[in-house]
């Protein structure tokens, strides 16, 4: 990447944890997604304020056996995919004001 | 429902997920509709910082799906604030309402936060009976007027129609009117028993005659040939099956805090004011009771010919007094889609002659 990417979750959709995959309602035209186990913690690391690749480094690589090229092309293919339904956004500066969502107590 | 939410469905049930909830966040209402199953009354609602307590433990619990429905919603002072909450905590929000209190500057504060749908009732084309039902003059034009402000700002819009005696003739009007306001339409057949059990209003229940023509309109059913075909006969399979979701992957809370399975079965389970939502989900011993029934275990439908096929609704029966029994009005429907008496209707025929329902039964059956 010649520049960072960062990631944020939309504030229109609807999202909810179900065992270790996440359930993703677009707020767009209603379409349920379901992200696995891997794409749930770049989902839930998506705050907009901590670069991909860093994610990738600290929050996959960190936690799976996998090599860091392939993980980051991975999940660069996963949040442009996302970013398409409107569900993530990507930008390359972190947001000025703070994502609408709060955080779910467990 | 789709695979996906079918998939999930069954992943929520394996894992004890709430999946759904509904919550009324008032009684009180702006409409007095004659086919109404609440008392108006405030008992005491809930506070702003009791539902969004409660709406921080859903979340906790893994609730996704949250209809906020009423009385009507937009009587509470405190509702965009707890729309507002609600959406933080990123639930996949429908709302149920008359819409009189809707005009163009509620409908952007809709829109602002996302909600993913707004169902409204509308009873009648016909502002003479619309306005009859709710007993309060304008009513129509007011919920049309608030339709247009939901759609120009891109909302969806159910309409919903209650099939009754005033109004069985008028749902395909409503149906194409839903049409031209770019909304959905559903049409549901059943009138709900009042909660505290008062029966009185099932006598606005639709005729024979309008429910047999509802099941053979395409446009509701889709095949009707389908639909309305003899049931087929239930094996292991079918015996082992759940009655429905509620209790399982649904559940229903009052404005008073009372947690239900479902808002059309109002079995107390406990209050959200005096136990944590999740200790009454996990450890309530009447959700425990509900859970532990299937198809088999009920008394006189495990029996029946429709039990495949059946739309039996637990509450109905249990406000006919056994959660296990039959409900009258799902087997009046089972034989309007198919002529084909249940068993229930069958026993009941044999032991009161005079019975209305039998009646009607004797003479549909000789028709057929």
């Amino acid at each position: 990447m010649s520049c960072k990417l960062y990631v944020a979750r939309s504030a229109s959709v609807a999202a909810r944890k179900l065992g270790d995959e996440m359930l993703i309602m677009s707020g767009r035209d209603s379409t349920l997604f379901t992200l696995d186990e891997v794409a749930t913690i770049l989902w839930e690391a998506a705050d907009g304020e901590k670069p991909l690749d860093e994610i990738v480094d600290e929050d996959i690589c960190g936690k799976f056996e996998v090599e860091r090229g392939e993980a980051l092309q991975d999940a660069i293919a996963l949040v442009e995919g996302l970013a398409e339904h409107g569900i993530l956004l990507l930008s390359n500066e972190p947001p000025g004001e703070p994502s609408l969502q709060r955080q779910v107590k467990r | 429902m789709s695979s996906l939410m079918e998939e999930m469905s069954a992943k929520a049930l394996e894992l004890g997920v709430p999946l759904s909830a509904q919550i009324d966040l008032t009684y009180r209402c702006n409409e007095r509709c004659v086919h109404c199953y609440l008392d108006h009354d405030d008992h005491g609602e809930m506070t702003t910082g009791e539902l969004k307590r409660l709406l921080d433990e859903l979340a906790s619990a893994g609730v996704l799906f949250l209809t906020l429905s009423g009385g009507e919603i937009l009587l509470r002072k405190d509702f965009f604030e707890i729309l507002q909450y609600a959406r933080e905590l990123s639930f996949c929000v429908k709302l149920k309402t008359n819409a009189i209190l809707i005009h163009e500057a509620e409908a952007a504060r809709i829109r602002a936060l996302n909600v993913d749908s707004i169902q409204v009732s509308i009873y009648s084309h016909r502002p003479e009976v619309h306005d009859a039902i709710t007993k309060v003059p304008g009513s129509l034009k007011r919920s049309l007027d608030a339709i247009r402000f939901l759609k120009a700002r891109g909302l969806k819009v159910i309409v919903a129609d209650v099939l009754m005696l005033q109004n069985a003739g008028d749902y395909p009007h409503v149906r194409a009117l839903a049409g031209e306001l770019g909304a959905e339409f559903t049409l549901d057949p059943t009138i709900t028993p009042k909660m505290d059990g008062d029966r009185s209003v099932l006598g606005l229940s639709a005729s024979e005659t309008a429910l047999h023509q509802v099941f053979r309109d395409q446009a509701l059913v889709g095949s009707v040939e389908e639909f309305c075909a003899p049931p087929s006969k239930a094996d292991a399979d079918d015996l082992a099956a759940l009655p429905c979701s509620a209790g399982h992957t649904a559940c229903y809370i009052s404005p008073y805090g009372d947690v239900y399975p479902c808002v059309q079965f109002p079995l107390p389970s406990g209050n959200v004011r005096r136990l944590s939502f999740l200790d009454i989900w996990r450890h309530s011993e009447a959700l425990k009771e509900v859970r532990s029934i299937r198809l088999g275990d009920l008394t006189t439908c495990s029996h029946c010919v429709h039990l495949t096929a059946c739309t039996r609704c637990p509450g109905l029966a249990y406000m006919e007094g056994n959660m296990r029994g039959p409900s009258v009005q799902d087997c009046e429907k089972s034989f309007a889609r198919t002529g084909i008496a249940s068993t229930n209707l069958l026993s009941k025929k044999s032991s009161n002659s005079a019975l209305v329902q039998i009646q009607s039964l004797r003479t549909c059956a000789s028709a057929a």
